[in-house]
């Protein structure tokens, strides 16, 4: 095939959406549906790949739909970060669909057709997010995604799952309309541009007090960043069924927030002026806080998923303050950890989701002894484990490694306790689970019992999430490269 | 003929009301109704084509020249008003006569339409008239027209509701007058271009104060500001379902037109905003009104009432537009009341279609609507969404208009509001939307059907046009600015 990079990176964004019409009409053959969801997901990850490719060549590349309003156009770019997070997403779409089709067959889920419809819309939308040129597009595309994700958070229709929508949209819409749309208003009529440039839009001799009100717009503004006290709705959105909570609100969600704020402050602000701005320092107290909190409400937690959210939380906080730690070292290792934690994270969900299906159970004290029942997943839940703590053979010890010394770099020092601090209680709140269901006996079971693992499908999603934290570990080396070309104004950063 | 295009314009409709009386059997006068609006749709089209190729129009009715002749002027302000009443009552025409039979006794069919069309009339003469009396008697058909129809109502609560709407509605129209009369007085003439130059030689008078103080208090009781809009929720609530959709999407923009034209073309921006402290009176009016109206509309239960109080807070968004005084504010204002047209037209109109299939708005008889009307409620969805501000929709575009003009001004504390109010929307809007969806249908209730396509193809051109408008601006947007610098260039 010989598309241009152009047209590829409009399919990544149009596949997912056009590919739903496909799912709604064949929503009366099961396996054709799910074949159409795994061939999108298939074509969308070669474009990307095919993109990167094409990057590594040195081209660039400019889409421009259309001008919404003056000055203001829905357009596409590709640049360091984005590449990143655009692989993290459609790879990992590829392997959550393998893994929901033994999932949502195994639990006898209902509205399957509405569950893969929306999110083939969600993922279309990240990667809108991801290819965004400007503020505008991007928080389009943001507002997508909250949108298309709330059917998948309320799939059961209980009453929990209600409740939970209701923070869930209730959150996330109240930060992005009531701050960040604000924000980037205000970015608008102070700089006159929202297009994404390195080393930032705003003109020099602004006032900076204004810069800084702005800056704390934007960073509680990106609800799904869930900066505290901001972070409820993940909590909430732990009612959906696993693989959304796998992929979406450990991968493409959480990250498109996080993703959001980097970008923000390397592409609007830039990091010379981020460093200068009243407010950074009080924001990365903030962040700091809340990888700390988050991680002592996680260790409280007995429900696994609950338990993995908050942790997803104070892992979100690492990235943040990645961001805002306005030096070259944060942002690689904030960049960084977007591709570690996505990986070991949707690997935890994928054995919590699987741990429901085979076993029926969602709670860690019920956890004894599980390790002889399902020895791959529970193996696999281990190395993930490693992965959010830091420590190999796992990717996330890089990326921790940059962040710690992102923070010696620009003499953090209370960061620096603070990320030490949590990385032990990552440890406090992880390995339990391994060690229960490894070390611990079950107590209401007899010998008989022997293995029991969830379908197939799942475990061969587990399998391959699971390789790629390790792999993350082996051969960060390209990981790496785009990260710190991110503050280069290399060929690969902006068309121009 | 197409000189004649200004007083077409409301001479067809007008022709066209006491004409049904001949043809008498609802259909015919139905389809004769939807053809006279269309063409009154077409006229104002071309009007605007006109206007916006060659600038303002003078028609001298029956050739007696201004002053002394009555003047209709289109200009591009008052061609995009007509253009929006115009469209928006084609539109839900289409609707109507499988509403109504409902709704209203068929004896009375001939009667709703002739009434319709007087109304149409009285809303249109408003707007392309430049003559100040005329304003008063295009004013007086359209009100007595909109009492009668909000009367025609399901239950005795539409009689109660219209008689709260006659008697504010008539304060209103006895106060204009009398701002009328008072200009008159000082000046001596009621052609507007000459009372725009007329009125500053004399605006230091305590009278001219008076005179502009009458007029819009008069015209912020029709256009139902805060705290002037108590006829307003049981007047949408109780009138036939139709009536609703087209004042929701008209009658106040009428009177949103009177105040930028008077204030704007006729007292000029120096008078209102400088000798008179209107900037601080409308934008703490519009601020209230949004949050009080908003919060107010979350506790309804019914929905007609909610969209109601919402109409008020939108309303409130107008004001605050308005009260900046400057060419981005005016600007947000006028694209805000044609989106807000938009929004609520499809609304209303959707609202309409529960009420013909269920008999009901409550919100407990949306119990499970998410299945059975599946095309309606998604219609609802997508205009709440708009409502709310959600990118993509003219919500958005209205918003973000409005505020980067508050922001320009200085005003970040305005701006900050503005957006938080939107919440207040998302707050009634995913009542409903979880009242339908997630909630099974009451146990023992009938299940209903998808609503006819009389409803479902005016609603979805309505929503169509949400989406469209927030997507491809141009069209608004160019106009509502040009109508917007007109108004602060030259004097009409």
């Amino acid at each position: 095939m010989n598309l241009s990079l152009a047209t590829l990176l409009q399919l990544c964004v149009l596949l997912p959406i056009f590919a739903t019409l496909g799912i709604v009409a064949l929503r009366r053959h099961q396996n054709l549906r799910e074949a159409v969801s795994i061939g999108t997901s298939v074509l969308v990850f070669y474009a990307v790949v095919s993109i990167y490719l094409g990057l590594q060549g040195g081209a660039t590349i400019d889409v421009n739909w259309l001008q919404i309003l003056p000055g203001l156009s829905l357009s596409f770019s590709v640049e360091p970060l984005g590449m990143i997070f655009s692989l993290i997403a459609s790879f990992l779409w590829f392997v959550t669909i393998v893994y929901a089709i033994g999932y949502m067959r195994g639990h006898n889920e209902d509205h399957q057709t509405r569950f893969y419809c929306c999110f083939a819309i969600a993922i279309g939308s990240v990667m809108g997010v991801a290819f965004a040129d400007n503020l505008f597009t991007l928080f389009i595309f943001y507002e997508i995604l909250t949108l298309s994700t709330y059917p998948l958070v309320t799939h059961a229709g209980t009453e929990a799952a209600k409740k939970g929508g209701r923070v869930y949209l209730g959150i996330l819409l109240t930060t992005s309309i009531g701050f960040f749309l604000f924000a980037i208003l205000g970015t608008w009529v102070i700089a006159g541009t929202l297009d994404f440039t390195q080393g930032g839009v705003f003109p020099a001799g602004a006032n900076t007090a204004v810069l800084g009100f702005i800056l704390v717009l934007f960073i509680f503004g990106v609800g799904k960043a869930a900066i505290m006290p901001f972070h409820r709705w993940l909590p909430a959105a732990m009612v959906a069924p696993t693989p959304v909570s796998a992929l979406l609100h450990a991968v493409a969600v959480v990250k498109a927030g996080v993703f959001t704020v980097m970008k923000i402050c390397v592409l609007i602000f830039g990091i010379d002026l981020l460093s200068v701005l009243p407010t950074t320092q009080s924001l990365l107290y903030l962040a700091g806080a809340t990888v700390l909190l988050a991680s002592v409400i996680a260790m409280r937690q007995d429900n696994l998923k609950a338990r993995l959210a908050y942790s997803t939380v104070g892992q979100l906080g690492y990235i943040t303050i990645g961001a805002l730690l306005a030096s070259s070292m944060g942002v690689v290792g904030g960049s960084m950890h977007i591709a570690m934690h996505a990986f070991g994270k949707i690997t935890l969900f994928f054995c919590a989701g699987a741990i429901l299906v085979a076993v029926h159970k969602s709670k860690v004290s019920q956890l004894d002894g599980l390790g002889r029942r399902m020895p791959i997943t529970m193996t696999a839940f281990f190395i993930a484990s490693l992965g959010i703590i830091g420590i190999p053979p796992a990717g996330g010890t890089w990326s921790k490694w940059y962040l710690l010394m992102g923070t010696m770099d620009t003499q953090q020092w209370i960061i620096l306790v603070i990320l030490l601090i949590s990385s032990l209680l990552n440890i406090a709140y992880l390995l339990p689970i391994s060690m229960r269901a490894f070390l611990f006996k079950d107590p209401t079971s007899n010998a008989a019992v022997g293995i029991k693992e969830a379908p197939l499908p799942c475990l061969i999603a587990i399998g391959i999430t699971t390789v790629g934290c390790i792999a993350l570990f082996i051969y960060p080396q390209p990981l790496y490269e785009l990260a710190s070309s991110i503050l280069q104004t290399s060929s690969i950063a902006h068309g121009q | 003929m197409l000189a004649h295009l200004p007083i077409l314009q409301v001479i067809v409709p007008l022709m066209a009301a006491p004409a049904c009386l001949i043809l008498r059997r609802p259909q015919l006068v139905w389809m004769f109704t939807l053809l006279a609006s269309a063409i009154a749709f077409i006229i104002s089209i071309l009007l605007l084509q006109q206007v916006m190729q060659t600038g303002t129009i003078s028609y001298e009715l029956g050739g007696w020249s201004p002053p002394w002749g009555i003047e209709y002027r289109i200009d591009k302000l008052n061609a995009f008003i007509a253009l929006i009443i115009s469209g928006v009552s084609t539109v839900v025409l289409v609707a109507a006569q499988t509403s109504i039979e409902k709704e209203i006794p068929q004896e009375k069919h001939t009667l709703f339409y002739i009434l319709y069309l007087l109304s149409l009339t009285g809303m249109l003469g408003i707007v392309t008239t430049g003559d100040a009396f005329n304003v008063f008697v295009f004013l007086e058909i359209s009100s007595l027209s909109a009492y009668s129809l909000i009367a025609l109502g399901r239950d005795r609560r539409a009689l109660w509701a219209s008689f709260q709407y006659l008697i504010m509605g008539t304060i209103g129209a006895t106060f204009i007058l009398i701002g009328i009369g008072l200009m008159y007085q000082m000046t001596g003439t009621l052609n507007m271009a000459d009372l725009a130059t007329r009125l500053p030689e004399v605006a230091e008078t305590r009278t001219v104060t008076t005179a502009y103080v009458f007029f819009i208090v008069g015209v912020c009781l029709k256009l139902a500001l805060f705290p002037l809009h108590l006829w307003l929720p049981n007047a949408y609530a109780h009138a036939p379902s139709i009536v609703t959709a087209f004042f929701a999407a008209t009658s106040t923009k009428v009177a949103a037109y009177l105040l930028i034209r008077f204030t704007f073309s006729i007292f000029g921006v120096s008078f209102s905003f400088t000798t008179l402290p209107m900037e601080t009176l409308f934008l703490g009016l519009g601020l209230l009104g949004i949050f009080v109206a908003s919060t107010v509309a979350i506790y309804q239960d019914n929905i007609k009432h909610v969209f109601a109080y919402s109409s008020v807070a939108q309303i409130g968004y107008m004001i605050v537009g308005f009260s900046m005084s400057t060419n981005a504010g005016l600007s947000a204002m006028l694209l805000h009341v044609f989106n807000h047209a938009l929004m609520k037209g499809a609304l209303f109109l959707a609202l309409g279609a529960v009420l013909y299939r269920v008999g009901s708005t409550q919100l407990r008889d949306f119990q499970g609507l998410g299945r059975q009307m599946p095309l309606t409620m998604a219609a609802i969805v997508l205009a709440g969404l708009s409502l709310i501000g959600v990118p993509l929709t003219v919500g958005f575009v209205s918003k973000w208009y409005l505020v980067v003009a508050a922001i320009e001004k200085g005003w970040w504390p305005v701006a900050g509001l503005v957006l938080l109010a939107s919440l207040l929307a998302v707050v009634y809007v995913w009542r409903i939307v979880e009242t339908a969806y997630f909630k099974a249908p009451v146990v023992g209730k009938e299940l209903v059907q998808e609503a006819p396509m009389t409803f479902l193809i005016p609603v979805w051109i309505l929503v169509s046009a949400n989406v469209y408008f927030g997507i491809d601006t141009r069209i608004s947007v160019d106009i509502a600015t040009a109508a917007a610098q007109s108004l602060f260039g030259v004097v009409p």
